[in-house]
């Protein structure tokens, strides 16, 4: 412990002598400029945009996530943020085992449709082991099966202008003043025809658990956790999603998270 | 500016102090606008990184080893958390490879037993100060573009000008002359010359040909984006909780580096050496001549 104190005390000393001495002392002096809708905050965010670009070149359209073996499955799918919504919908549909549950797939599409979960098991299946990163630094490897996302898609034919797909959730966040603040979140179409991208009902061979997901989860393996929307209800194409909420295309990218979750 | 300015009186003083033996060498031109120039960016860019980093950090202030982070078994190597003490007042407690540490005030919990803190870094170190990880991510992916962009501009430029063949590859001479090198340092005796000496090559080789590469490719590893289109590279660090892990490792030897690099500074004359990093020009000892390569 007086070692730990004993460095501390020489890193501060060294670090008043230099030239971050004066900004060490309260961290604070930057706090104004990062708030949101600073123009330093704005500015910075936009490197978000050439590690989209970059990211993009470098992975092409359909290279893989890393899928794992079996036994690298050693412990269950740790649960985060949203773990029971509490609206009624949600409550009524869940006491009936989400029998009674669609998915709807509207916007942008020459027919729009609605699954239920016999329709969306009876469809084409993939199963994925692949290890869940989550922005705040945990990892968590499980197995998913669901269906292809691209499959969905194709029976409901996206219209030329459909440039994302748009997830709306049960899972209320919050409460704001244009009323509740529900989940959601987007990928563009590149995201949304990519092999491992799969709206999962199961979860490590047993139907998928409320606390990650049910009845519907979105996979999206080379992103961050935060773009893996739970408990989907409708899947909405759009040309573009300023009109939606804070027009950020994501929950957390209206709080101020990044809407490219690739690093 | 105020160094430039202290040192004109410094001369002044020489002027009059004629019998001194102590005679002054020749200034010479060190450091190329290139060399300063990324020097400095560096500085700022370390600053920002390091406190974001440990903004990042706080929102999960656990280390693991291996692909995964352990919630059913235990494969931790370092841990920051609060604890509550039977008395029913708060810690903080810093565990190492199973070896804990109170490290209550500063790391885990700080604040006051009435407003306490439970944050792995206190708020006096973190950017922003409050708990945000969402704006530590884009203070710290910024300014990592700009760290890698310098990067990448230094070594094209120490590539063309010289700077890296010169003084920062080590060489078997500079092998050699590293025990008396060490003795001297020990002694406190810097000899001031026109090349770096043999600890100060080893040293920044292995910055910035070794660590500098190794946090950003660390960095790297843990972007789901690039694991798919690297596979490779997260296999180099084994997996990507480790390569977390290593990137910490890394921020540690970089806050070391800065401090010796500081202290050494200080040493052998932190005038003298502060205006060869700002102006490009050094004041050699009279001996220094005969040095030269």
């Amino acid at each position: 412990m007086s070692r730990f104190k004993l460095n501390r005390r020489k890193f501060l000393t060294v670090g008043a002598a230099g030239a971050a001495g004066a900004a060490l002392t309260g961290c604070d002096v930057f706090d104004p400029m990062l708030r949101s809708g600073h123009p330093v905050r704005d500015f910075m965010i936009g490197a978000n945009g050439l590690t989209e670009a970059v990211q993009r070149t470098l992975m092409g359209r359909d290279s893989m996530a890393k899928e794992f073996s079996e036994s690298e499955i050693r412990q269950g799918m740790r649960p985060n943020g949203s773990t029971n919504p509490n609206t009624m919908e949600y409550m009524f549909l869940s006491q009936g085992n989400f029998s009674l549950y669609h998915l709807e797939v509207d916007g942008l599409v020459e027919s729009p449709m609605r699954f239920n979960l016999e329709e969306l098991r009876n469809m084409p299946s993939r199963t994925q082991i692949t290890r869940h990163d989550c922005v705040e630094g945990w990892s968590c490897i499980a197995k998913w099966t669901g269906v292809p996302l691209g499959h969905i898609l194709e029976q409901v034919q996206p219209q030329a202008n459909a440039n994302y797909a748009v997830f709306h959730c049960f899972d209320v966040m919050g409460v704001g003043l244009s009323g509740e603040i529900p989940y959601y979140e987007s990928i563009d179409m590149i995201d949304a025809y990519h092999p491992q991208t799969i709206l999962a009902y199961g979860m490590n061979d047993a139907v998928l658990p409320v606390e990650n997901g049910a009845p519907l989860r979105l996979r999206v393996e080379r992103q961050l956790g935060y773009k893996m929307a739970k408990y989907v209800y409708r899947i909405e194409l759009v040309e573009s999603f300023s009109h939606l909420h804070r027009g950020n295309g994501s929950y957390w990218a209206d709080h101020g998270y990044e809407w490219y979750a690739g690093i | 500016m105020a160094g430039l300015a202290s040192e004109q009186s410094e001369s002044e003083h020489g002027a009059v102090e004629t019998e001194t033996p102590r005679a002054k060498g020749p200034l010479i031109y060190r450091q190329s606008i290139w060399t300063r120039t990324t020097h400095w960016v560096w500085v700022v860019c370390l600053f920002f990184l390091l406190l974001s980093g440990f903004q990042i950090f706080n929102a999960h202030p656990i280390l693991y080893i291996g692909q995964e982070s352990g919630f059913e078994y235990d494969n931790r190597v370092l841990s920051i958390l609060p604890i509550q003490r039977e008395d029913g007042s708060f810690a903080g407690r810093t565990t190492i490879f199973g070896h804990s540490f109170d490290t209550s005030g500063v790391l885990g919990f700080s604040g006051t037993q009435e407003q306490p803190q439970f944050r792995a870094f206190p708020n006096w170190i973190t950017i922003p100060s409050y708990q945000d990880l969402a704006t530590g991510r884009v203070v710290h992916l910024f300014f990592g573009w700009i760290l890698v962009g310098t990067m990448f501009v230094w070594f094209v430029a120490s590539l063309i000008n010289g700077h890296l063949r010169r003084d920062i590859v080590p060489k078997g001479a500079d092998f050699k002359a590293l025990p008396g090198e060490i003795s001297a340092h020990a002694r406190f005796r810097f000899h001031k010359r026109a090349g770096y000496n043999p600890l100060q090559k080893l040293s920044y080789a292995f910055i910035l040909l070794v660590i500098f590469p190794l946090v950003v490719l660390t960095g790297l590893s843990m972007s789901p984006g690039m694991n798919a289109a690297w596979p490779w590279l997260i296999e180099i660090f084994g997996g990507r909780q480790t390569a977390r892990t290593i990137h910490f490792g890394a921020m540690v030897v970089l806050v070391l580096f800065f401090i010796v690099h500081v202290l050494m500074v200080v040493l052998a004359g932190p005038i003298n050496e502060l205006r060869s990093m700002i102006t490009g020009w050094y004041r050699t000892d009279p001996t220094s001549e005969e040095e030269k390569p």
